[in-house]
This record gives C-alpha cells, sequence and structure tokens, in this order.
C-alpha cells in the first residue's frame, strides 16, 4: 500500500484558519492529509504538544500563525517561532528529520498560500517516508 | 512491628545508597521503627536470601539506579512480587537521569565508545564485553535504558540525585507512616535563594555557559545563564544555587508538566529579548546541546527506545 502522510496541522483562530477556511470558501484544493486543530493562537502550541504529536506516530507537524506584527496576541507567532528553531535542533538531536517540522506564516486572506504550502508539505513528507514512530 | 525494608542499586552511580546515609542521625531515629531485610551496599544479603522471602513480606522496597541489564531488570521485578510498597528511589529509577543520555546511542555505539576508544582504557586485545564467556554467563546489557515504571508498577517516587536530605526525609516519614504521596507541587523558583534578585521582566540577549560569566548574584536567567528551576520541583531548598550553581533539573517536573525539556524550552523562548530573526538563530544556536541542557536528567524519558532513526 502506497504512503499517506498523517499531518496534524495546529492553526491559529485569526489568521492561519481563518486562511484555511478561505482557502475552502475558494474551492482551493489541497490533501486530505492534514488534520487542522484550531488554537487560539500559534503561541499556544506548546513544544509538549509538538513532541507528543510525534510520539504519537505522526509525519509531519504543521503550524500556522499570524505574519510578524499581525499577531491578535502581540507578540505570540515570535515566541513560536523561538520555539519552533529550538524544536528543529532537538528534533535532529533525537534523531527525527527537523524537515518534519513546519512553521509558516498564513493571513486570513490567503487562501491560496494555505492550499498551497499544504500540498508542498504533504509532498515533502511523503518523500521523507514515514515516521519511524508511527504505529504499525 | 518494625517495617521491613529493602534497598537495591541498580544502574546508578551509588550516590542514592549514600544519600539514605546522608540523613545522618535521623537514620539512627528510623532505625527504631524499621528493620533492613534486604540492602547489597550496606549488608550481606544475598538475591537467593530475597527469592526465599514470602511474597509480599517486604513493607517498602527502595529501588535506586536505572535499568540497564537483565539483572536490573530481573531484580526490579523480584522485588515488586517481595514487596508491598515499591519506591523509585531517585532521578534513575524515575526517570533515567545522567546515564539515561545512553539513549542518545545504540550499544555498539556505547561499546565502542567505552571499551575500544577510550584512551584512558588500554585494551589492546579490543575485549568486548559478552554475555557468554566460557562457563561463565554475564547479564545482557540491554538496548536502551529502562527506568522502574517501564518494567513494573511504582507506588511512590522520591525524586532528585541524589534525593536531598529535607526531600528524603519528608519522604520517608510520610512512607513509614503509610503515606504514598508528599513532597511539593510547585517549581524551584518558588524557594530559590535569588527569588529577590528576579527582575519583574527577564529580557534574555545572550546566553553564557557558567565559565563564561562572572557571576552577580542575581537570578541565572536574568544574567542570561540557562538555570532549569521553573520547569524544575521544588524541594531541595536551592541547595546548588545557594553554592552559585544553576540548576540542571535533577528532581524532575512539578506534577502537573509531563516533558520537563519542552517547557523549560518554552520558557526560555519566551525570555528572549526583542531582536531580529537572524539574531534569533545565532542566539539559539549558541545552545551546543539541546537534549543535555533540557533533558539532562530526562532523556530516558524522551526517548524510551533509543535514539529515532528516521531515514528520510
Amino acid at each position: 500500500m502506497s504512503f499517506e502522510p498523517e499531518i496534524v496541522a495546529f492553526l491559529c483562530n485569526w489568521c492561519a484558519y481563518a486562511g484555511a477556511d478561505m482557502a475552502g470558501t475558494s474551492r482551493l484544493k489541497y490533501p486530505a492529509n492534514v488534520v487542522p486543530i484550531k488554537v487560539m493562537c500559534s503561541g499556544r502550541v506548546d513544544p509538549e504538544f509538538i513532541l507528543e504529536a510525534f510520539e504519537r506516530g505522526a509525519d509531519g507537524v504543521f503550524i500556522g500563525g499570524c505574519h510578524p506584527g499581525d499577531c491578535h496576541y502581540v507578540n505570540g507567532n515570535i515566541r513560536t517561532r523561538r520555539r519552533v528553531e529550538m524544536l528543529k535542533k532537538l528534533l535532529e538531536q533525537m534523531g527525527i528529520n527537523p524537515r518534519r517540522l513546519r512553521l509558516e506564516w498564513v493571513s486570513a486572506t490567503e487562501g491560496a498560500k494555505f492550499a498551497r504550502v499544504m500540498k508542498e508539505f504533504v509532498e515533502e513528507i511523503r518523500q521523507l517516508g514515514p515516521s519511524p514512530l508511527r504505529r504499525k | 512491628m518494625k517495617k521491613k525494608i529493602a534497598m537495591y542499586w541498580g544502574a546508578g552511580c551509588g550516590g542514592c545508597d549514600v544519600s539514605l546515609l546522608g540523613i545522618h542521625e535521623k537514620l539512627l531515629e528510623l532505625l527504631d521503627d524499621i528493620e533492613i531485610v534486604f540492602w547489597p551496599c550496606a549488608t550481606d544479603f544475598k538475591y537467593e536470601d530475597l527469592e526465599k522471602m514470602p511474597d509480599k513480606s517486604i513493607d517498602i522496597a527502595f529501588y535506586n539506579g536505572a535499568i540497564r541489564t537483565s539483572e536490573n531488570e530481573e531484580i526490579a521485578k523480584l522485588l515488586r512480587k517481595k514487596s508491598k510498597i515499591l519506591v523509585a528511589y531517585g532521578s534513575c529509577a524515575i526517570e533515567g537521569c545522567i546515564i539515561g543520555l545512553a539513549n542518545l546511542y545504540d550499544k555498539e555505539e556505547i561499546f565502542r565508545a567505552v571499551y575500544l576508544e577510550n584512551e584512558t582504557t588500554p585494551n589492546k586485545e579490543k575485549i568486548v564485553p559478552k554475555e557468554k564467556a566460557g562457563e561463565l554467563e554475564l547479564p545482557e546489557f540491554l538496548p536502551h535504558l529502562k527506568v522502574l515504571s517501564n518494567v513494573v508498577k511504582v507506588d511512590a517516587v522520591i525524586p532528585g540525585c541524589p534525593p536531598p536530605k529535607p526531600v528524603l526525609i519528608e519522604a520517608l516519614e510520610a512512607l513509614l507512616s503509610g503515606k504514598t504521596q508528599f513532597g511539593k507541587s510547585v517549581a524551584l523558583c518558588d524557594e530559590c535563594p535569588r527569588r529577590d534578585t528576579k527582575p519583574d521582566k527577564i529580557e534574555i540577549d545572550r546566553f553564557y555557559r557558567w565559565h563564561e560569566k562572572q557571576d552577580d548574584g542575581k537570578c541565572f536567567l536574568a544574567q542570561g545563564i540557562i538555570c532549569m528551576g521553573p520547569a524544575t520541583l521544588a524541594g531541595c531548598g536551592g541547595e546548588c544555587i545557594a553554592a552559585n550553581i544553576p540548576c540542571t533539573g535533577c528532581m524532575g517536573p512539578p506534577p502537573k508538566v509531563r516533558n520537563q525539556g519542552a517547557a523549560m524550552l518554552s520558557a526560555i523562548a519566551s525570555l528572549l529579548g526583542e531582536m531580529d530573526e537572524e539574531r534569533e538563530k545565532e542566539v539559539i544556536e549558541s545552545i551546543q546541546d539541546m537534549v543535555g541542557t533540557f533533558y539532562k536528567y530526562t532523556t530516558a524519558k524522551l526517548l524510551p527506545k533509543g535514539r529515532v532513526k528516521d531515514e528520510g
């Protein structure tokens, strides 16, 4: 059977989730491999959530937030950017390919960007293959 | 009636056994209430003696050290069978501690580093331990390090590397009176000797390692020195900080935190001051060893099956 990536996407309420909605209302297609989880802010995404997603076998984890300067809570997205930067270093040391974690800024109007990034990310994970922590 | 106590030394440095003696006169007081039935480090008991004891005949068994060999695992299971209450004693037994960092490497890499490449270990014949050598049999060196709760049910934990005196005394008194829940539930900062020197807002512009900066006696994090205090359970009274050494997290996380390293990593990201993205990358890059810094005592929990092998 061919490999279908399972991707967990944490999307902020104000920008990225609205961007995903925009992709929907604009009838844009993107792969069904993505499981969206709405959070109030990308800054709400505790590094523990990301590690747990990988621990439970996610092939990739995506975080979508507002563009820098646009955060509804001033600087939640900046903190996320720092956490993701640190987590990528941590994942590498743990032996997990850091490309499995991706952060992107998606505004409420960028439905097209959301669909494009999802396509790209799913394709990238497909190339990387299943996560070694995936449950058989 | 005196309570029957057992203490076993698994894969660990022996500091836990010493810590029990480190409660000084208190131990003499406790000796009125307890009878030691098994403690290989201090008294002459053999595994046979333990096997002969009836099941559940030991009131409280303390297991210190992690599970690195099949022997450790066997004794853990045996102690579980023979005891009413099994206590994970010290960081190794609870979360793997320093030796848990070995889970970043596999068995072959560890043997090669220890027996073949280590310059201070002359080994011309290139001898590496085997499980069977002629008639002799050695316990198996397990593929990765386990903690006690990976193998058997654990009833109580006494954290610390080794458990600090106040933590240990409270724990022993509680256990002897039949309680299995004890200890604090807040973070170390709550009882830090430098607590009053913490500014309202910490803004780190770069990180320093301990030796790179002259300590000004204030909160380590405010100085840009990584201190695990915010993600570490209180109880030790900040012994290390009183000796001018930042906390490295040996008490493990407070009860509501599951992943100590992730909690600290998250806190650090919030404490960085304003800087552009490029500078941010440089500053984060300067933390050389993420696992060793944030998971110094909990690597065995982060990587229970050893380092992940991601082919992608």
